[in-house]
């Protein structure tokens, strides 16, 4: 069977839809320029598990299980769901670990950063420099030999525990789980956690571009590192798709705002909206995938992308009790710190994880 | 007897990186061995975009890329 989504025109329909689909999540209840933000959403479900008290940011978002769970199911379907693991797992471990607190620096993900620009936030331009110049420095390391080494098939059973806790989250959401009356599940009353769309609207939206993100391969990382490494624009074609789309489809909803000031869940501090992204930019090409991709990899079966975003949600628990996350009045205390750390972090891996490969 | 790549198992880009730097090397005729759909797409686009013609074919889980001139 031919797979037009793996196509050009495929790949640029991907983008189109998730731009129209982030968009329309906002117009639903999401927070603004926040339609879909893998980042955000792990730090939510975090703070929803209690890995932080950040009552603001607490909530299971089921868009992030919609994601592993569409990609499971369709490569299922297409019979490329394939268990693996085994390449460097703590490695990838940390990689999440500190993308996520460069993200929480900047205030979103990748995708998030598109969604910001289409919503006229010019922050996430110096977070896009950022990104770019982190991910070249990545194409440089690809370019001499950085592996996190091979992974290994496993058995059928073992790509199921990750969509498994998907699967358990939502149920919990949606029944509104409790321990008891103070205790997780978290749910914000105001800020970013408290605004979300209908339950059943998150999941299917979730679901739907998990699924055609694994047939497209969408990944924004993936695209600017295409064009660094090998000038090819397959990728980027369907990024910029996403762009177009959300831009104009917030100029029809009237949520176009342009500006730096003021801009929803966003800073202004320059400096360190470079330097977050920067950090997540290097983590992803290491990782091999921008966060959205991480979750569509674990639901293929991909147990080195699961442990990736298990140390992103970690991260974001991290992030927030060590005073590392920004918010709008600016950066955290500790978080240009962490940066430092965290690329420093990069480069050792990046340095020292090399094989001469024939 | 052409050059076989071993990139099963390697995560993206790596499969890509790989056939490009055998290019690179000015060979023509070699063989990358990938075990994911999303790898073998690569690095037929890889190849294509180089101007050689690449062929798959699969032995169990893996996918035998065939690189050869035009």
């Amino acid at each position: 069977m031919k797979n037009f989504l793996s196509s050009r025109w495929g790949i640029i329909a991907t983008g189109a839809v998730i731009g129209i689909i982030a968009v329309s999540l906002q117009k639903l209840g999401n927070p603004a320029n926040m339609g879909i933000c893998v980042a955000c959403f792990e730090r939510d479900i975090a703070g929803a598990l209690g890995l932080h008290h950040a009552a603001i940011v607490q909530y299971i978002r089921p868009e992030i299980a919609g994601f592993v769970l569409g990609s499971f199911i369709i490569a299922l379907f297409t019979k490329e769901y394939q268990p693996r693991a085994g390449s460097s797992t703590i490695i990838r471990f940390f990689l999440g670990v500190f993308a996520m607190i460069g993200a929480l620096v900047f205030l979103g993900c990748p995708w998030r950063a598109l969604l910001r620009l289409s919503g006229g936030d010019w922050n996430a331009i110096t977070g896009l420099a950022g990104l770019i110049t982190g991910i070249a420095v990545g194409v440089i390391f690809l370019k001499n030999g950085f592996s996190l080494g091979r992974s290994y098939r496993l058995r059928k059973s073992a790509g199921w525990v990750f969509p498994a806790l998907m699967v358990a989250l939502v149920i919990m959401v949606a029944v509104g789980f409790r321990v008891s009356e103070t205790g997780p599940l978290f749910y914000s009353v105001k800020g970013p956690g408290s605004q979300h769309a209908w339950i059943p609207y998150s999941l299917a939206a979730g679901l739907f571009i998990g699924a055609i993100a694994q047939r497209s391969r969408f990944c924004t990382m993936g695209s600017l590192r295409d064009i660094i490494l090998a000038r090819d624009f397959h990728l980027v074609s369907g990024v910029l798709a996403m762009v177009v789309a959300a831009t104009a489809l917030n100029f029809l909803y009237g949520q176009f705002k342009p500006g730096f000031a003021n801009q929803p869940v966003a800073h202004t501090v320059h400096l360190w909206n470079f330097g977050g992204m920067a950090l997540s930019g290097l983590a992803f090409a290491l990782a091999g995938g921008c966060p959205g991709r991480q979750l569509i990899l674990s639901g293929e079966g991909d147990s080195d992308a699961a442990v990736f975003v298990v140390g992103m949600i970690v991260g974001a628990g991290v992030s927030h009790n060590f005073l590392m996350a920004s918010s709008p009045a600016g950066t955290g205390a500790f978080g240009p710190a962490a940066t430092i750390i965290g690329i420093v972090f990069c480069l050792i891996i990046g340095f020292t994880m090399r094989e001469k490969v024939s | 007897m052409s050059e076989k790549i071993d990139a099963r198992g390697l995560s993206c880009p790596q499969p890509v990186v790989l056939t490009q730097q055998a290019i690179k090397k000015g060979l023509t005729e070699f063989q990358v061995l990938v075990d994911t759909v999303v790898s073998k797409e690569n690095v037929l686009r890889c190849v294509e975009k180089n101007k050689l013609a690449g062929s798959a074919a699969a032995d169990g889980e893996t996918f035998i890329i065939s690189v050869s001139k035009k």
